[in-house]
């Protein structure tokens, strides 16, 4: 078969073989993780109370404390962490350029305006059984998405990495200038509310938001299971990727759709939580290697531990006073890029 | 040409050496000597920027001497025929001296502006956010800028006396620990607000028969998370809303959304309580009202006993 990557500096052994190790390895950090940062908390509770079925749901408050206020909270932390990191990569493969973020394109930006729109003047909007932020982030981010696409493609020619970032950044611009806008004209408490939503929360009390968010965040998964090979051609260029048979446009599309889809549900599940989406990707090369097949595994499981272990220090850290995740992923993952950065070069 | 430019270089020269005289002139101005004299009696011409203040003087009967508002000004009603001139992030200074006031009351934060007045020999007053009794200092104060200084103890003796009303009508029965919410996403249990333990609503609650459950936050809002708020299990939930009440529909909605914490006491013992009106959240000649709503809700039994009969509520 087709050799995985020119980039890839390791010498070829069973592929097979590392992506086993690989999710072996990362899947039992998430794991570990995710079944040990519900037990820790700003309070001590019982486990053999929270799973003991003979009191009722309503008595038990271990039970209530580890169901409705950490569980929640873990598995959105793990979801949006997946999500962002792997967005994160397929980003940066698509625009062959490593600082690009989940965010890059706009959507977050035009989620922000969404949820900012309902916060300041959708006092009484109700949309069916879920509540109007995150329909309305969600829809932002959608829209978002859809004026980058419609800007960067032509029917049946490649996309041009320059237009999709002139486009995304050019409408990043355009949108913030919108949310300052509207921020302008909205009073200070609703302000507040909006720029508290700009920092991330992982808080969303019940299960529901997490499995209305999981068609998206699926199908996105879906699309990206398909990708590896061809974005690790696509990230030397596209000249060479064409050359190898790989359908160039269908690959762009293809990554652009699934990044912006899985970047949407995830803003709109827990506001735009910075810096998972590039801090994990680097983290995750610096290990594995280059190679999208791993990569994109690895980043995914390694963005949901990351994800839940900085919430864990957001809630835990001041208790009972919280600080935003957002806060937090920035506070982490600012220095340790920077030190990335300095060490590389 | 040369002539045309010979001639073009004179008029520049005579444009200069005019506005020369006039930045000179301009230099040796002093502003105050053209600024309005605020008399003895009190300012005549009163501009301000900060809603509750605005509240207070028209509850001391200052109201005709009020010549603009801020922007969020709506109440009393006779406000929205004010003209507006911005507020705490976008005064509008050209306006305000426009309106030629005497006296123009801003947030404590704005000191720029205030140096702005100051040097135009118009008198600020700084208004302070703090607690009740920074409320009825501010009333004591505006009162005797705007020559009102009789109406001005009348309406903190009123005040003062509606609170102390409702203090000794639930003086002895148990006190609730109470979360005071003041902010929350509509639909969830998300970006949820309470009342730290300091400021006019932490006092509030106090007066009206509560123990705040985020006492020992000494901070105006906290956001407590659900775990927080799970564990501090309040007795009495109590949210403050700005506006009119919703439809029932929507009540119910938004009170099931405290379901969720189903070991909560107060969600248990059904004692949610969704408040709507902007009065529970504007520290000034209302807050008696405030206290009285607030009251109600905690201690119903409290209000079962026939009130004196009369004309009122």
């Amino acid at each position: 078969m087709m050799p995985a990557a020119a980039t890839t500096p390791r010498p070829q052994g069973g592929i097979q073989v590392r992506l086993t190790a690989i999710l072996l390895g990362y899947g039992a950090l998430a794991a570990a993780v995710c079944v040990l940062a519900p037990l820790v908390g700003s309070t001590h509770i019982s486990l053999a109370r929270a799973f003991d079925r003979s009191i009722p749901f309503a008595d038990n408050v271990d039970a209530q404390i580890f169901f409705v206020a950490r569980m929640p909270r873990v598995l959105s932390g793990a979801v949006v962490g997946a999500t962002l990191a792997t967005a994160g990569v397929v980003m940066q493969a698509l625009l062959r350029n490593p600082l690009a973020t989940p965010f890059t394109l706009g959507v977050s930006a035009g989620a922000a305006l969404g949820a900012i729109l309902v916060i300041t003047f959708g006092a009484t909007v109700t949309i069916g059984v879920l509540s109007p932020v995150p329909v309305a982030s969600l829809a932002g981010a959608l829209l978002a998405a859809a004026i980058v696409y419609a800007l960067a493609t032509r029917p049946g020619r490649t996309m041009s990495t320059a237009v999709l970032l002139l486009a995304g950044v050019t409408l990043n611009s355009f949108f913030s200038a919108l949310i300052l806008f509207v921020q302008y004209m909205a009073d200070f408490t609703q302000t507040y509310r909006t720029v508290r939503w700009l920092m991330g929360d992982l808080d969303v009390g019940s299960f529901e938001p997490i499995v209305a968010s999981l068609p998206l965040v699926l199908l996105a998964f879906a699309m990206f299971a398909v990708l590896p090979r061809s974005l690790n051609l696509l990230s030397v260029g596209a000249d060479t990727a064409s050359t190898r048979g790989v359908d160039v446009a269908r690959t762009q599309r293809l990554a652009f759709l699934s990044s912006s889809l899985a970047t949407s549900a995830a803003v709109s599940l827990a506001g735009p939580i910075g810096f998972v989406g590039i801090v994990v990707p680097h983290l995750v090369r610096l290990m594995v290697g280059v190679d999208h097949r791993l990569v994109l595994p690895a980043s995914a499981l390694f963005g949901a531990a990351f994800l839940v272990g900085c919430d864990l220090v957001a809630r835990t850290v001041l208790a009972p006073v919280e600080v935003p995740v957002g806060v937090v992923t920035a506070l982490l993952g600012g220095p340790f890029f920077l030190w990335l950065l300095v060490r590389k070069s | 040409m040369a002539a045309r430019q010979k001639k073009l270089i004179a008029a520049v020269c005579a444009v200069v050496v005019l506005s020369g005289a006039d930045l000179i002139r301009l230099a040796r101005a002093n502003p105050t000597a053209f600024a309005p004299q605020v008399q003895d009696n009190g300012a005549r011409r009163i501009i301000s920027l900060v809603p509750n203040v605005t509240e207070i003087l028209f509850a001391i009967g200052a109201g005709p001497q009020v010549v603009g508002v801020s922007s969020y000004d709506d109440f009393p009603p006779e406000t929205k025929a004010l003209p507006r001139v911005g507020a705490l992030l976008d005064p509008d200074t050209e306006r305000i001296f426009a309106l030629r006031p005497d006296l123009v009351i801003v947030y404590g934060s704005q000191t720029e502006l205030e140096g702005q007045f100051a040097r135009a020999g118009i008198r600020v007053y700084a208004y302070r956010h703090a607690g009740i009794g920074n409320v009825l200092q501010t009333m004591r104060d505006v009162a005797r800028l705007a020559g009102r200084t009789a109406d001005g103890d009348r309406a903190v003796g009123d005040l003062q006396a509606q609170l102390d009303t409702i203090r000794a009508r639930v003086r002895g029965r148990p006190r609730p620990r109470t979360m005071l919410v003041i902010g929350r996403d509509m639909g969830a249990l998300r970006g949820v607000y309470v009342s730290g333990g300091v400021g006019f609503l932490h006092e509030l609650l106090d007066i009206a028969g509560g123990d705040d459950l985020f006492a020992d936050i000494k901070r105006e809002s906290v956001q407590p998370s659900n775990e927080t708020m799970i564990v501090r299990a309040p007795d009495v939930i109590v949210e403050l809303k700005p506006g009119n009440q919703p439809a029932t529909a929507t009540l119910q909605r938004e009170r099931a959304v405290w379901n969720l914490l189903a070991s909560v006491p107060a969600v248990r013992n059904n004692r949610v309580h969704l408040l709507y009106g902007d009065y529970l959240l504007a520290a000034g000649p209302r807050l008696g009202r405030a206290a009285d709503t607030l009251a109600r809700a905690l201690h119903p039994d409290a209000f079962l006993v026939a009130e004196p009969k009369g004309p009122g509520r």
